[in-house]
């Protein structure tokens, strides 16, 4: 994801490794680097958002409408956001 | 299904899960993105980059002075010319072990690797310990790697950049002589080419 949106010019490299960085380097970051994934996804939601490309209101809607989607899926079958029932759903 | 309602739990997606999925849902849809691409990325470097690139590297310049010499001088062309050019344009440096002196990579900022000659980074290389201890103690780590060096021999350690990428060569091993080059790639290990290991001997 991170290579391709370098590819089309929207994220520079070196701004990438610096949020990377950064949220690496944070005093509540694991020692043992077992958070090196959540990490990961704050410096790009961070960097998107700084962007002004996707927000962070954006994504945490979005992810409850996967999350939604997945309670509505029965076993073994793949994840379609389509199967979001809606915040109203009966899940959760 | 066998799982019921009550098992509901089964299908819970972690928040992390969905929040990856929820900025690929976002970028493909202002078509920033394209998860087909994503796939192909993936594969390509973990099936068909891996590390072989660089051993094909290290195997050329053990038997071909001249691209022995041209890898010292300008890695990026040298290795380029293989048809290994870096996705970001960064730079690579080629680094020579020689019986004085064995050479480490790391990268103290976060994670900068080779890709194009080593694939995906492995997961202790983004490691802070080994992020840290490579620099402070180097000797050490080596040694838990199980890289005993002679006292005498000197270590110099690298520290990648978003622009300059590092590839070790490792020392040839003996007994090779009669070996192709692509014989001696297959002596080339990952690990060697970062420095926390050596060439693997001939079997």
């Amino acid at each position: 994801m991170v290579v391709q949106l370098n590819e089309k010019g929207l994220l520079d490299w070196n701004d990438w490794a610096e949020a990377l960085s950064m949220e690496l380097h944070r005093p509540e970051a694991a020692s043992d680097g077992s958070d090196y994934y959540e990490c990961w996804l704050a410096a790009l939601e961070k960097l998107l958002a700084s962007k002004g490309i996707v927000s962070e209101l954006q994504v945490g809607s979005v992810a409850e409408a996967w999350r939604r989607a997945a309670h509505a899926t029965p076993h073994g079958s793949p994840i379609l956001l389509e199967n979001d029932p809606g915040p109203g759903g009966n899940t959760q | 299904m066998a799982h019921g309602h009550d098992h509901d739990h089964d299908n819970d997606m972690d928040p992390m899960t969905a929040r990856v999925r929820a900025l690929e849902t976002l970028l493909c849809e202002k078509g920033l993105i394209d998860p087909a691409a994503i796939d192909v990325i993936v594969d390509t470097y973990q099936n068909k980059v891996g590390p072989r690139n660089g051993a094909r590297v290290v195997a050329r310049a053990w038997s071909d002075p001249e691209f022995c010499d041209w890898l010292k001088r300008d890695a990026t062309a040298a290795i380029a010319s293989m048809g290994f050019a870096g996705r970001q344009g960064e730079h690579m440096k080629a680094v020579f072990n020689t019986p004085q002196e064995h050479n480490l990579v790391v990268c103290t900022l976060c994670s900068c690797y080779p890709w194009s000659v080593l694939g995906l980074p492995p997961v202790w290389y983004k490691s802070p310990p080994y992020r840290s201890r490579a620099v402070m103690e180097p000797r050490s780590v080596l040694t838990e790697f199980g890289a005993h060096l002679p006292e005498d021999v000197r270590i110099r350690v690298w520290d990648s950049t978003a622009e300059l990428r590092y590839l070790v060569v490792p020392m040839r091993p003996e007994g090779t002589d009669a070996m192709t080059q692509e014989q001696l790639a297959d002596l080339v290990t990952r690990d060697s080419m970062i420095g926390t290991a050596f060439a693997e001997a001939p079997r």
